[in-house]
């Protein structure tokens, strides 16, 4: 049906196709004649076609009869090797009990089943007169339904239509379960469990560090004490994991208003990618960098970790520590920003 | 300290400094302190700490100088410990073939025993971490749970969770853990070799360091329970695989069902 | 009905076939599909792999919902796993475990499942491949081109809200990663993240809200689309390629009843073997390894699942910082500062943006070629060259985010620097679809002008001829009519340029679609006419091949 409607809907006729005139086409020569198989013309090749075939169903029951020697002469496994041993054999007898039917039916229709091409005209999608029928069809509705006349009818419909399904939209504001304002969802983010005097304990015993316990060059991977015994100590976690490492004073780059944030060169640092969370945990010791396994953002720890690479954009926030009287490394404060992504309402 | 370093070169100032060393012993272990035992190697025969000053000339001197004072091409050995020595010489890393972002794995170039002397004589240098007694090696007594735990907080992220190995920036690398002696990760723990933090007895105990190798051991030896791991890598392996062999397979069945016999 | 002339059937069949129709009118049906022609090559079968591994997923899921329990609640594993024995876990992390522990045949299941997951989309992807480089999508299959797209996207979004189901550390942190993406979303994204995490993540809602979006919406609509897919093929028929018989006004294939249903149905079967096999000898997410989600660990080598891997390359390769110029830009407004985090929101925009053009690319071409022509005769990808080229740019930049998304791993494979792997990836982001447009251009004109010399000259036979005078020359031998036509049945475009509309004027856009044309089709080899042929023919025999070495030999 080709050429019935050339050109674009807006210019007809504008196609621009090599050779138009197809008289200088090389002519279809049509369909090639048929070849036969061997099985077409070799009755005893068609026997034998047969046999396989029914030999491969046969695989197929031996198959799931493997399954079952799977399933119940291994038993409930008892050590990793026989459940591995389990699901090769569930495996495999899946495999072949499929395979041999597949490829049986297969080789069926290949050797045994007629092979002659056929060709099936194409119909119109549309046809001109069932598109004039349609027409004439939605407009007796369109008249009957007298919509286009009553203007009042149709467009309190439209209002009433639009405004009906904000409910739907609104009944999901308590998919926060946590009956949140507005205001408190944001202002959740800035806060973690870190506060004045809050000992740093170890991940995951929950043990408190000290000081002499962090030697040069040592990474702890700390949580805050108390944060097991939290109602959702998960979500608390989240946000409040730190890495605490010590390098030489001496090493460390501190901005003024930072220099009591450490204490004799140890530091303590979010462990939260700035980039979108992921848990930046891999400190090397000699060239102080801190490297995010899921993307590659590489934080500076002498630089009171700015990035270097990757596609972090923010620096790790830093969490202010110090010793208190039984020697235990404590925070001094929550973290002055935000840990984590960017979010809208970040700065 | 610059008297006594001085001293150092003396001939016999090795075999003071063992014995030194081996009276303090006693006085550390009492003391236990709460980082590194710093003990100095008990085992070691002052013959051991000779034998090993004469295989450190040979073969580490021109890097980390020859008292080990360490150079622009090597560090300072002097504290590092026996555990250090046995674990980079024990594990190939040292002597260093070339220099390069971090030392590679290569066939171990000393057998046991001058393992051990040059052990000796870099513990006698100076106190440092020593080789693991084997009661913390002895993985029928760790739980492998609470390693699993262990390991998963404090060096999955490198070493991958199943201690397949990762990428560290700049051409530096977490090896792949499969295969390696419980005495090396353990040292490997204790001193922290190139860029891997350390992890102080205080920070992971000698039993807690048990039980990640027994963890790491027993996933080891038990293999994946699914099958072929395909390299632990994770769904990038898996990914690839699909694509490769799995897409292969089921694109041959295609060409035969499409294909007309003969 | 009239009761004299009732049809008795004589067969037991014939008696159930006789109830049922009378019942529903299936003889309508029969009358409809039993003989229906459907065309066969292999790269026509992609589709219904995608089918086939979708059916295996309905069949492994149930199997899995049966033993699977989404709770977050928290509790401690007494399973028969030994290194995770002790440990405090979600229950979702527990039965999942659990299944693979512990119910005979769940491993196998978990695997059967998984693996056909990825093979569902990877099928899916190398059959939209075949509708892009053969213009199966030209009119009037564009709409079911839209809802192949539709498709691949939903086949995404079930992949992914279930690799996130057995909460293990691996998961755990991919859902972290949608977090973050979450809350650099402008305004919103703040409020969505608490309403899609019921709270702060991780909170104790996220994974039993994903299970119900992955065993129902998102199959639920992925049904229907593949039931409008189907219709609408049964519409259009199948498309088929140019050669000898095949016209756009037939389809010539094997009829449904026996052959066509024979081979597609035993294919399922073979799929489904294929799966088997593979997930009888091969891991597939290794939950044990990873252990249960913890905000604090992080395993090397966190990757998505192949799919989603484009997206996390994309996340990878955008800078946060060029030099001292972060890409967190801080918006000063009139009530205070907004953080727009850039570094996400680009590669999010980046890839939308190649979504929407693979479902929009349909109107492109036609707008650019002006070809508003039903086609049912497929294109070889050389006789498009233009077409290839841009599917071709489209699949190298989907590659380089690819191979970006395992950087790592190149970096740790290779023993090259991680920081190195992402700066050649980052140029190659770039330089990485002009080259493959390019490249791919000019192999497939190479490719039609081979063709025109197969056409005019014949076959390169293979055999080496010396003539009396000593030169060396090869028998090229002609290729029968059947061939002939095979490689001349195609259409070239040509340079369309900018046309006036009605009234003499021409617009902006019709000035750039004519240069678009131009870049586009200014390269263009025709296919060989009947009198270029005679012309070549004629001459046979004195210049069998012109323009080869051998005619510089005879001068």
């Amino acid at each position: 049906m080709g050429d019935h409607s050339h050109g674009s809907p807006q210019e007809s006729g504008t196609v621009a196709k090599a050779q138009d005139d197809s008289l200088d086409k090389i002519q279809d020569p049509g369909l090639p004649p048929h070849r036969a198989r061997l099985t077409d013309t070799d009755p005893r090749a068609a026997k034998r076609a047969e046999r396989q075939v029914a030999i491969l169903f046969a695989i197929s029951m031996i198959g799931t009869v493997l399954f079952f020697v799977g399933y119940f002469a291994v038993g409930h496994p008892e050590s990793i090797a026989e459940i591995r041993l389990q699901n090769m054999l569930l495996g495999s007898g899946t495999a072949f009990a499929m395979l041999g039917i597949g490829v049986g039916i297969v080789h069926w229709a290949r050797t045994l089943m007629p092979d002659h091409e056929i060709a099936e005209s194409r119909h119109e999608v549309r046809t001109e007169e069932g598109r004039q029928e349609a027409e004439e069809i939605v407009n007796t509705i369109v008249d009957e339904s007298g919509i286009s006349r009553r203007p009042l009818i149709r467009n309190s419909l439209i209002g009433a239509l639009a405004l009906a399904p904000l409910p739907g939209i609104v009944i999901l504001r308590d998919l926060d379960l946590t009956k949140a304002s507005a205001s408190e969802i944001v202002d959740r983010l800035r806060h973690t469990m870190w506060d004045k005097g809050v000992r740093l304990t170890r991940d995951p015993s929950g043990t408190p560090i000290k000081a002499s316990d962090v030697q040069i060059g040592s990474a702890f991977h700390v949580i805050p004490d108390g944060l097991n015994e939290t109602e959702d100590p998960l979500n608390e976690k989240a946000k409040a994991v730190v890495l605490l490492m010590r390098l030489n004073p001496e090493d460390l780059n501190v901005s003024p208003e930072r220099e009591d944030w450490h204490h004799d060169g140890i530091v303590a640092y979010s462990k939260i990618c700035t980039h979108v969370g992921c848990p930046v945990a891999l400190y090397e010791q000699h060239t102080h960098h801190l490297l995010c396994p899921c993307h590659q953002s590489t934080f500076d720890l002498t630089q009171e970790c700015e990035v270097i690479f990757g596609p972090a954009a923010h620096a790790l926030p830093q969490l202010p520590i110090t010793v208190d009287a039984d020697g235990f490394l404590v925070a001094q404060s929550d973290f002055h920003e935000p840990v984590g992504p960017g979010y809208w309402e970040r700065p | 300290m610059k008297a006594l370093s001085q001293k150092r070169r003396h001939p016999l100032a090795a075999v003071a400094l063992l014995l030194m060393g081996l009276l303090v012993t006693g006085g550390l272990y009492a003391a236990a302190s709460s980082v590194n035992e710093a003990q100095a190697a008990s085992a070691y025969s002052a013959s051991d700490v000779e034998e090993g000053n004469k295989l450190f000339l040979a073969n580490c001197a021109t890097c980390h100088g020859m008292n080990a004072e360490g150079t622009d091409a090597g560090p300072s050995l002097i504290g590092v410990g026996a555990a250090s020595v046995d674990f980079q010489v024990g594990t190939g890393r040292m002597p260093m073939q070339m220099q390069g972002p971090q030392a590679q794995v290569k066939p171990v170039q000393f057998d046991d025993e001058q393992v051990q002397q040059l052990s000796a004589y870099v513990a006698s240098l100076g106190a440092g971490p020593a080789v693991p007694e084997a009661e913390y090696l002895d993985t029928s007594l760790g739980n492998s749970g609470q390693g699993g735990e262990i390991f998963r907080v404090n060096c999955a992220m490198c070493h991958n969770a199943a201690a397949a190995g990762g990428a560290l920036t700049r051409g530096k690398f977490a090896p792949s853990l499969e295969g390696v002696e419980e005495k090396h990760i353990y040292e490997a723990m204790v001193i922290g070799p190139q860029n891997m933090p350390v992890f102080n007895d205080s920070n992971i105990s000698p039993e807690d360091k048990r039980d990640v190798i027994t963890f790491l051991k027993e996933i080891e030896a038990q293999g994946s329970p699914g099958g072929a791991k395909l390299g632990s890598l994770g769904p990038v392996s898996e990914g690839l695989f699909v694509w490769t062999a799995g897409l292969g397979i089921i694109i041959a069945f295609t060409i035969w069902l499409t294909s007309r016999p003969s | 009905m009239t009761t004299d002339t009732v049809y008795q059937p004589k067969t037991k069949t014939g008696r159930i076939a006789d109830f049922v129709d009378q019942r529903t009118g299936a003889s309508g049906m029969v009358k409809e599909f039993g003989r229906k022609i459907f065309p066969d090559h292999w790269s026509f079968m992609f589709g219904e792999v995608a089918l086939y591994t979708f059916v295996i997923l309905l069949i492994s899921g149930t199997f899995l919902t049966l033993f699977f329990d989404p709770s977050m609640a928290h509790t401690t594993y007494d399973g028969s796993y030994n290194p995770l024995k002790g440990i405090g876990m979600s229950v979702a992390y527990h039965t999942s475990l659990d299944i693979s522990f512990d119910v005979r045949g769940g491993l196998f299941m978990r695997q059967v499942h998984h693996w056909s997951a990825l093979l569902f989309v990877a099928s899916v992807s190398v059959h939209m491949l075949r509708v892009f480089f053969t213009g199966a999508f030209r009119k009037p299959r564009e709409l079911n081109w839209v809802v192949g797209s539709t498709l691949l996207v939903l086949a995404m979004a079930a992949g992914f809200t279930g690799y996130s189901l057995p909460d293990d550390l691996l998961s755990g942190n991919g859902l972290r990663i949608i977090d973050g993406i979450i809350k650099a979303i402008p305004v919103v994204g703040t409020y969505i993240s608490a309403f899609l995490f019921g709270g702060e993540f991780p909170g104790t809602a996220i994974i039993g809200r994903l299970y119900m979006l992955h065993i129902m919406l998102v199959p639920a609509l992925i049904l229907l689309m593949v039931a409008v897919h189907l219709f609408m093929v049964v519409v259009h028929k199948h498309t088929q390629w140019s050669g000898p018989g095949r016209t756009e006004e037939n389809v010539v294939g094997f009829p449904v009843g026996p052959v066509y249903a024979a081979k597609a149905g035993g294919f399922f079967f073979i799929v489904f073997g294929v799966v088997a096999a593979i997930s009888a000898f091969f891991t597939i997410n290794p939950i044990w390894n990873y252990g249960p989600y913890d905000p604090s660990p992080v395993s090397a080598g966190t990757q998505p699942d192949w799919y989603i891997g484009w997206a996390d390359g994309a996340l990878r390769l955008m800078p946060g910082q060029l030099w001292d110029f972060s890409f967190d830009w801080i918006i000063p407004f009139p009530w205070g500062d907004n953080l727009l985090a850039m570094g996400v929101l680009v590669p999010a925009v980046v890839l939308v943006a190649l979504l929407g053009g693979m479902f929009v690319w349909p109107w492109v071409e036609r707008w650019i070629t002006k070809d508003d022509r039903e086609h049912h005769l497929l294109d070889r990808p050389r006789n498009a060259p233009f077409r290839t080229a841009v599917g071709v740019a489209g699949v190298v930049f989907y590659c380089v985010l690819w191979a970006a998304a395992s950087s790592d791993l190149i970096a740790t494979h290779f023993h090259v620097a991680l920081n190195d792997v992402t700066y050649w990836l980052r140029a190659l982001f770039f330089l990485g679809p002009i080259l493959g447009f390019i490249i791919a251009r000019r192999i497939a004109l190479a490719l039609q002008r081979k063709d025109r010399d197969i056409v005019l000259h014949g076959r390169e036979a293979g055999i080496i001829e010396m003539s009396p005078e000593g030169a060396f020359t090869e028998r090229h031998e002609q290729v029968d009519e059947y061939k002939l036509y095979k490689l001349t049945a195609f259409e070239s475009p040509e340079v369309l340029p900018a046309q006036a509309d009605r009234a003499g004027h021409v617009t902006r856009s019709e000035k750039l679609r004519g240069s678009v044309s131009k870049f586009f089709f200014e390269d263009r080899v025709a296919p060989v006419t009947k009198s270029e042929l005679e012309e070549a023919r004629s001459h046979h025999g004195h210049h069998a091949v012109e323009g080869h070495d051998d005619k510089e030999l005879e001068q």
